[in-house]
């Protein structure tokens, strides 16, 4: 990226700071690198393994999630160098709460996703194909050097779905490793093992968008299935991954409290008491619209049955202000982390413990 | 068509006009071929051959294409030629002809034919600037040999990455997509000239399929081998209302291997399916793949795991887009 050309940064949201650019279409080949993760068929077809789907593709086709091409029997990325969307985020709005509080992730994306929810809140560039969206070039190493520029002491993959852009991703973890920024990937979670495991080798921790627990959901409202996701969860945590998870509770839809207990008990049993889980509130949007936005007291039912069922940090998010966005002591309940939507008011934490009573605070601090 | 008629147009105009819906479960339109138009519940087909027309990317004889094409519609609706296009196509309509081109040479719709349904339209009084030949990227489009153009006093000849898609989303059943704008704004009527062929994923790709290079997100909608994503396409209003004529090139069509090009598994069949009913016209072309599949020892499309049944959703009560009942579908060989 030639900052010159595109990139400036400018005051965005009280959310923090996003790099405007004066992107563009690209021409070409631009973004386009050989694939990881496929086989090669009998002719000229390719089964790519990155994601669960194991998508079969014939010569001069792509794959579901758009941004991976057959090209003579060969499997190529689309999007490698060419994020659609580069800005500076507080950390707490992928949202990581126990991850470097009150920083700042030079968070980027590029164009696709391997899934389809129904209500997708960035549906204009996940569901794109790379020549439908303006993107810019910008390299591994200069994501890296952005993020040291720009006091970024993490880069995050985001927005859309990184699973797709692995590659990207990967190569630009890598690269941060070397200047000592830290990666973090914001994902769906859908994902093979194989592929995960040689993320965990450069990622510094993960959030999952865990969008139900039932394998209707995951069918009717995303496309995909539920199980894959589960696997990725145990897998991250086998890895020692500091690893938090989001649930969009959709009223009528995955509210269910006999469903949300079955999430908290399975969160506690197989990933341990210490994951944070936030439930976080859906307003209508994109093919969803005609649903009302989750009431508080859904999401105030569901932290309820969550921190009855052992989890020990459980949010609220989306709803600026609520008191469940702030962090407490699982041991003397004291305010420890205050927050005002992304924003750290205090902080009581110190060397990982809570200031007042000593007890270990779980995360990367 | 000559090249030199072909390749000379104004700027496309971007003014819609009324249209009038056709075929099978359509209302009564003068348009409509006259089997449905007189109320008895079939569809028609025409399947028109004319041996020695081409193999392989051998280019056809362009006047012989023209005198099939001329035939077939003069079978198909019963009428001069000259008088069904100027019927079917006003002056004022933009026409846009939404060809089939992501394999490249060789199982692309061919250039001649194509040329034979712009010079159809020119006699009919549309001006050059006012048929668009389109698909989903320039890219494909010169892939398949096909020129872009955008000059003035030319037929013009472009993809979707240059006209861009609606930012608003057409929603049926499964399917949410923007539209290529080509489909919503640019053009009044539109002539879908697909290829005949197998598909490897949804099993066969004639009519209905062809609009998934109308879409943002086709890559989306091959899961269940295509159904019933392919119905619902077919079902946004603009594709449905806009569409007036299929003309299938089946000149070498492909029974295995495709989508891609496999010129192993094509034959010269020297043919065009025409119709006004989609429907019909797929299940004509699922059964010749069908016939030829068990020629050659290939197990049906079933048996391989992707059974075309999106046709079949096609028609239901839910689409009814046209009818899949062979009782019902007259194949008119010529
Ligand atoms: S990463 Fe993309 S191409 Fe690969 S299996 Fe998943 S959706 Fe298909």
């Amino acid at each position: 990226m030639d900052r010159r050309t595109f990139i400036k940064i400018s005051s965005c949201s009280a959310a923090g700071y996003c790099l405007l650019r004066d992107g563009k279409v690209l021409a070409g080949d631009d973004g386009v690198a050989p694939a990881r993760y496929y086989e090669k068929l009998p002719y000229r077809k390719i089964k790519c393994t990155l994601c669960p789907r194991e998508c079969v593709i014939d010569d001069l086709e792509r794959g579901y999630c758009g941004v991976r091409e057959n090209r003579g029997g060969t499997y190529y990325t689309l999007v490698h160098g060419n994020p659609c969307s580069a800005h500076i985020d507080p950390i707490e709005k992928k949202p990581l709460f126990h991850f470097l509080p009150g920083t700042l992730a030079f968070s980027i994306a590029t164009v696709g996703c391997n899934v389809f929810c129904k209500f997708c809140q960035n549906w204009q560039i996940s569901q794109a194909r790379p020549e439908q969206v303006k993107s810019m070039k910008m390299s591994p190493e200069k994501v890296a050097k952005v993020a040291v520029e720009r006091n970024c002491p993490s880069v995050a993959y985001t927005y859309t779905e990184p699973v797709v852009f692995t590659e990207y991703m990967y190569d630009t973890a890598r690269a941060c490793r070397d200047r000592n920024i830290k990666s973090v990937m914001i994902s769906n979670g859908y994902i093979q093992k194989e592929p995960m495991k040689d993320l965990c080798t450069v990622l510094n921790a993960v959030k999952i968008d865990l969008k139900a627990f039932t394998r209707r959901f995951y069918k009717e409202l995303v496309a995909g299935e539920l199980k894959p996701v589960l696997d990725t969860l145990i897998l991250l945590r086998q890895q020692n991954m500091w690893t938090e998870i989001v649930y969009l509770i959709i009223p009528g839809q995955n509210d269910d409290p006999g469903e949300l207990e079955k999430l908290s008990k399975w969160i506690v049993e197989e990933l341990g008491p210490d994951t944070p889980l936030h439930f976080s509130r859906f307003y209508p949007q994109y093919r969803l619209k005609n649903l009302p936005a989750t009431p508080i007291s859904t999401l105030e039912t569901a932290r309820k049955i969550a921190l009855d069922n052992g989890l020990k940090y459980v949010y609220i998010g989306n709803v600026p202000g609520h008191a469940a966005e702030n962090t407490y002591c699982p041991s003397c309940q004291r305010l420890l982390v205050k927050r005002t939507g992304y924003r750290i008011i205090e902080n009581a934490i110190q060397n990982n413990r809570c200031s007042y009573c000593s007890a270990t605070i779980a995360g990367v601090w | 068509m000559r090249r030199r008629a072909f390749f000379k147009s104004l700027i496309g105009a971007t003014s819609s006009f009324g249209m009038v819906r056709h075929g099978y479960g359509g209302k009564k339109e003068a348009l409509i071929p006259t089997s449905v138009a007189s109320g008895a519940p079939f569809s028609r087909v025409v399947l028109a051959t004319e041996r020695g027309l081409s193999h392989g990317i051998r280019p056809v004889a362009e006047e012989r294409i023209g005198n099939l094409l001329a035939r077939s519609i003069e079978t198909l609706f019963e009428e001069n030629a000259d008088t069904v296009w100027r019927r079917l196509f006003h002056p004022e309509d933009v026409v846009g002809l939404k060809v089939n081109c992501l394999a490249g040479k060789g199982l692309s719709t061919r250039l001649e034919l194509v040329n034979a349904v712009c010079e159809a339209l020119l006699q009919a009084g549309i001006k050059k600037h006012r048929i668009i030949i389109w698909d989903r990227a320039d890219r494909d489009l010169e892939r398949a040999g096909y020129s872009i153009e955008r000059r003035k006093n030319r037929v013009q000849c472009f993809g979707t990455n240059k006209a861009g898609y609606t930012s608003r989303i057409y929603e049926h059943g499964y399917v949410g997509s923007q539209l290529s704008r080509i489909v919503t704004d640019y053009c009044s009527a539109i002539i879908n000239l697909p290829v005949l062929k197998d598909h490897g994923i949804v099993g066969l790709s004639v009519g209905l399929k062809n609009f998934f290079g109308a879409i943002n997100n086709p890559n989306k909608y091959h899961d269940n081998a295509g159904d019933p994503y392919v119905a619902d396409v077919n079902m946004l209003t603009p594709i449905r209302s806009k569409t007036r004529l299929t003309i299938c090139d089946a000149i070498t069509p492909q029974y295995e291997g495709g989508p891609p090009y496999m010129p192993q598994w094509t034959w010269p069949m020297n043919s065009l399916l025409v119709s006004t009913d989609m429907v019909a016209m797929d299940q004509v072309g699922w059964d010749i793949v069908e016939e030829k599949r068990r020629e050659n020892k290939f197990s049906s499309l079933a048996g391989a795991g992707r059974e075309p049944v999106y046709i079949n959703t096609a028609a239901d009560a839910e689409h009814e887009l046209g009818t899949n009942n062979s009782a019902k579908i007259n194949v008119l060989k010529v």
